[in-house]
């Protein structure tokens, strides 16, 4: 098929990333590919960096996702993309290197939103990359501390259960009234306040961080503008940012993300998806039928899912695939295994059928317009099974058949 | 469903791999599954048929627990 692009480009080397060149390779693309990304490392698992890997003594290779020599990639790592040229089909690195493509694959992921003011040297922390969490799992390491944990998402509260499991002195402070409130609902929340009340941790609802102090090393922290609490330790978790800066004067649509179509196409500024670059990750904002607007999944299984579909649209222009998930993502903290299906944030009413704080065991389903549209469990995964496979036929069905 | 080349399929987890996370449930149902304590259990020995889905199932597996050996 001559239709085929020959040279196949994959920014970020990410789940996504290498899944995307691992498809490819699959779908028998056997030109060249090149993987290139901005951290020194081949791909890596991300999930463990705020649980496992905090506190084991393990190195970087037990997160090696997987043998990258058997896909024949030109591997480029430490290398950033700065600019995506549209119309010479070409991707400039920061090196001041180009790399010409035929077919493109962006995933470039998200990264740790950052604090927007001046930091002590040493002792205050992000949690997003391999590097990330060496740095925070030496200074978690060197005796008990008191550990400020700012923003109650996943990575907040994953990271703030990490803290107390190993003996320190823990204080998350969250933005709304109770970790993932917004994401998971009330109840959710509280089955996780709960968990974290008991092993010790201080949660501070409706409290923002406001300032860091020290010299060197932080040695307080502000928060709402007023009170100061110790702290050695500060973990920064205020949520992920897109890494699209590189596709500024690209041509393609950025919205809190990089646009794409329900083909993984990476949709233009004049809203027509460009056959040629696909897309997929963390750094997508894509249409679904669960959600009210452009979706944004940053979840494991989304980065595997999106980089198949996103492949094989870019082998097959002509015929492109519908990328129409049901999203999938889980968390544990405190030996509690949370899994969720779905999106429960699209949610207008949520049912809780199992609450027992005692068995650690949670059951709520999530909907919207009286349509299920999401659930979470909470060491009942055999419901999710059950959940996970009604949102897969009402996906299956088609809009117009659904108000029927 | 395409017709399976193989005359046997055999389904290996390292358990002491798996978290319940899911995945495998989701991509082969008819093959995985869990039990009231959140504890997966498997058909080791499925028939040929489930061989695409099994693979998946294996791909999808968070943690590389799953291994799906296939005899000709």
């Amino acid at each position: 098929m001559t239709e085929q692009p020959t040279r196949m480009v994959v920014v970020g080397a990410s789940l996504a990333g290498l899944n995307a060149a691992r498809a490819l390779r699959d779908q028998g693309h056997a030109g060249p590919i090149t993987l290139i990304g901005e951290e020194p490392h081949a791909p890596y698992d991300r999930p463990p960096l705020s649980k496992g890997f905090l506190v084991s003594g393990a190195d970087h290779t037990s997160l090696a996702l997987a043998d990258t020599a058997v896909l024949g990639l030109t591997e480029l790592y430490g290398r950033r993309a700065v600019h995506l040229d549209t119309g010479e089909h070409t991707v400039h690195l920061d090196d001041g290197g180009s790399v010409p493509y035929d077919g493109l694959v962006i995933a470039t992921g998200a990264g740790a939103r950052s604090w927007p003011g001046p930091l002590p040297a040493t002792g205050v922390h992000t949690l997003r990359t391999l590097d990330d969490a060496t740095a925070l799992r030496r200074d978690l390491g060197t005796g008990p501390r008191r550990v400020l944990v700012a923003g109650g998402g996943f990575i907040g509260s994953e990271a703030a259960a990490t803290g107390a499991e190993l003996g320190h002195d823990v204080t998350l402070a969250i933005r709304g009234p109770a970790p993932l409130h917004r994401v998971l609902g009330e109840d959710a929340a509280s089955f996780l306040s709960d968990l974290h009340h008991t092993a010790g941790v201080s949660v501070r609802p409706f409290t923002t961080l406001t300032g860091l102090q020290g010299g060197r090393r932080v040695t307080s922290v502000t928060l709402d503008g007023a009170c100061q609490v110790n702290a050695d330790t500060v973990l920064l978790a205020l949520g992920a940012v897109p890494h699209t800066d590189w596709l500024t004067a690209s041509g393609l649509r950025l919205d809190g993300g990089l646009v794409t179509d329900v083909h993984t196409r990476a949709v233009g500024t004049d809203g027509r998806p460009h056959p040629t670059i696909v897309a997929a990750g963390d750094v997508t904002r894509f249409p679904h039928p669960h959600a009210s607007g452009l979706l944004s999944l940053g979840h494991w299984s989304n980065a595997v899912e999106q980089a198949r579909i996103a492949a094989r649209t870019l082998l097959h222009p002509r015929a492109p695939s519908v990328y129409r998930p049901v999203a999938s993502f889980w968390s544990t903290q405190y030996g509690v295994r949370f899994r969720a299906v779905g999106l429960p944030r699209e949610a207008d009413e949520s049912v809780t059928r199992e609450y027992d704080i005692g068995r650690r065991r949670l059951n709520v389903a999530y909907c919207r317009d009286g349509r299920l549209v999401g659930a979470l469990t909470a060491n009942r995964a055999a419901h999710i099974a059950r959940y996970r496979e009604q949102l897969a036929r009402d996906l299956e069905t088609p809009v117009e058949a659904r108000s029927a | 469903m395409t017709e399976s080349p193989f005359t046997g399929l055999e389904v290996i987890v390292d358990m002491g791999l798996c978290e319940s996370h899911g995945q495998c449930v989701f991509a082969a149902p008819q093959v995985f599954a869990f039990d009231e304590d959140d504890v997966l259990v498997y058909e080791p020995d499925p028939d040929v048929s489930q061989y695409e889905k099994a693979v998946a199932a294996a791909a999808a597996c968070p943690v590389r627990a799953i291994r799906i050996e296939s005899t000709r």
